[in-house]
């Protein structure tokens, strides 16, 4: 069985957003960067299928070159080999393109089912799993926290509000995930020295024959709204007089009680 | 050239979700600003009915593929019927539930029609003519306003942001035949597994308790189920809550979680890492109780209360009992 898992290099969740004077973008600078915690769901689903199956783990990645380190993560946490789609005039890719780079990419690549993140959690788009499955003409499962391959069909868990559905799909299939699914495992020291060694083809739009034209992009990026500052609540300093404070304040202030 | 605002009404059990009230009265104001009508598609079986009532929030004309084999709900199948639609008519911008459902549709939508689209939105506007999305990124660290270059220009709305206003319209009926051969769906749903009835989604709640690294221990939680059950409120948690494993992940709240924008978010015991500050700051009030009155959770709040949390939520449990009878 043949897995392709795509990842993307992200700032890590406690990085301070800083928006550029401008509204351009974000200032890049003292950012930590790792791997989509999503996408690391993905790539450790990816390993326990080849683990099980056997087969090829091709690791699929669009980013600027600092983007080979999450590659070399993947490769490192046992993947097979990687695509590196690196190209400046990407940069600001929307989801179709995106999606567009990567359906080029796979497509000569064997593959039964592709795993991704449900969501990069810098954009926060939650788009190119679905359009990626669009473009390649296969069905598409979202947002699970199971997956179990049996034969030409996946079945896979998914939380809606209130309910979970369990869900039968046939393969070949793009599977995204999140967080529930399985724990990542760690890069071992060998598959950190191994990883070096792997193959990982870097490619450009030109070579992949894609479009840069983006379909939506963010014109403007804004600092969020600050919020005004709170009160203590001190009223006769029991617990029992702060909580009444409060019970009053949102009934009568605030008004959401 | 493409023309009208449309919505994709979501429903669930036979009855049309809240969300898509708040996206009919957002498409009609679009709308009244731009000139146009306004349409809704509705996928579903024996879904003709709720045509009248979208009539009520401002929706001019209703599509309805009725059929079903659209029901339960799969991305193939809906995704399939709403972009025939959309291919027929050619709408200027499409609006679409940041739902569970409406998330999964949206998505598989932009690769059906080739279109943009921005997701959870926080406001929608039309300036200089053009439509504009604004929508939260990392997770509310920062916002993005969303310009398209293609058609429909396409989003996706937060739930219980949007405001419902009642516009009467004709919510005029044009059935159509969505071309979907239920033989050659490729995914099916073969099992709902329901949770406890009564529970509110994080996602969805006007009034959230959240617990965190405080609450000490799974049993901690109860005494926020019941100011959760007093307040009508759905109980969150933070990473550490989760990852400790005293909380189902789908209570999540944070960068790695759910993104909320409740009416009302009482922490508890959270201290505030900026993952999930980042996933809940965008609430209307916030209410803090920690012990440590460093914790950063205070500079976000609009009351704190620095205390016990096991002393403070009990009384603040009995206090709300008192004002709400």
């Amino acid at each position: 069985m043949n897995i392709v898992a795509c990842v993307k290099q992200v700032p890590d969740t406690e990085a301070q957003i800083k928006v550029k004077p401008d509204g351009s973008g974000i200032d890049e600078g003292g950012i930590k960067w790792v791997m989509n915690p999503y996408d690391e769901f993905g790539v450790e689903e990816a390993l326990k299928m080849k683990e099980k199956f056997g087969g090829d783990v091709t690791i699929v990645c669009l980013g600027p070159a600092r983007a080979m380190e999450t590659i070399r993560t993947a490769l490192a946490m046992g993947a097979d080999k990687g695509i590196h789609i690196n190209d400046p005039a990407l940069e600001n890719a929307d989801a179709y393109t995106t999606a567009s780079a990567l359906a080029a990419a796979i497509k000569g690549v064997p593959y039964d089912v592709i795993l991704c993140g449900q969501r990069a959690i810098d954009d926060d788009s939650g788009q190119v799993g679905s359009v990626l499955a669009e473009l390649l003409g296969i069905p598409q499962v979202t947002v699970v926290t199971k997956v179990d391959v049996d034969g030409q069909k996946v079945k896979v868990v998914r939380p809606i509000e209130g309910a979970q559905l369990v869900i039968e799909s046939s393969l070949p299939a793009v599977v995204t995930v999140t967080k529930g699914l399985n724990e990542p495992r760690y890069a071992s020291l060998p598959g950190i020295m191994k990883a070096k060694k792997k193959p990982v083809d870097v490619k450009d739009a030109a070579a992949l024959g894609i479009s840069a034209d983006a379909k939506a992009k963010v014109g403007k990026f804004i600092p969020p709204p600050a919020r005004p500052p709170g009160k203590i609540i001190c009223a006769d300093d029991t617990p029992e007089g702060k909580a009444a404070e409060v019970a009053k304040l949102l009934r009568e202030e605030a008004k959401v009680i | 050239m493409a023309k009208g605002v449309w919505i994709v009404a979501e429903h669930r059990d036979g009855a049309l979700r809240k969300v898509s009230f708040e996206l009919a009265s957002t498409a009609r104001k679009l709308a009244d600003q731009t000139g146009d009508e306004v349409a809704a598609v509705v996928v579903g079986s024996g879904v003709e009915a709720m045509a009248a009532e979208l009539g009520k929030y401002g929706v001019d004309k209703v599509f309805v593929a009725d059929n079903a084999a659209f029901e339960p709900y799969t991305t193939d199948a809906h995704a399939a019927a709403v972009a025939k639609a959309v291919k027929d008519n050619d709408p200027a911008i499409l609006l679409v539930g940041a739902s569970v459902q409406g998330k999964d549709l949206a998505a598989a939508l932009v690769g059906k029609l080739a279109a943009g689209l921005a997701t959870d939105c926080t406001d929608v506007k039309i300036a200089d003519g053009k439509f504009v999305a604004v929508r939260p990124m990392y997770a509310g660290k920062c916002f993005g306003e969303v310009v398209f270059n293609a058609a429909p220009a396409m989003a996706s709305l937060r739930p219980n942001v949007f405001p419902i206003v009642e516009t009467a319209k004709a919510g005029a009926v044009v059935k159509f035949d969505a071309g979907v051969d239920a033989g050659a769906l490729k995914t099916k749903v073969v099992e709902v597994q329901k949770e406890a009835s009564g529970k509110i989604d994080v996602a969805e709640a006007n009034i959230i308790v959240s617990g965190g690294r405080g609450m000490k221990g799974p049993e901690g939680y109860g005494i926020l189920e019941e100011l959760a059950g007093v307040l009508g409120a759905a109980v969150g948690a933070s990473r550490a809550a989760v990852d400790a494993g005293w909380r189902p992940q789908s209570d999540q709240v944070g960068q790695t979680g759910k993104v909320v924008s409740p009416n009302l978010y009482i922490a508890c015991g959270i201290s505030g890492a900026i993952q999930h500050l980042a996933g809940m700051s965008s609430s209307k009030y916030i209410v803090a109780i920690n012990k440590d009155n460093e914790a950063p959770i205070f500079a976000k709040a609009d009351y704190g209360v620095v205390d016990d949390l096991f002393k403070v939520v009990p009384a603040l449990t009995a206090e709300c009992k008192k004002l709400m009878a």
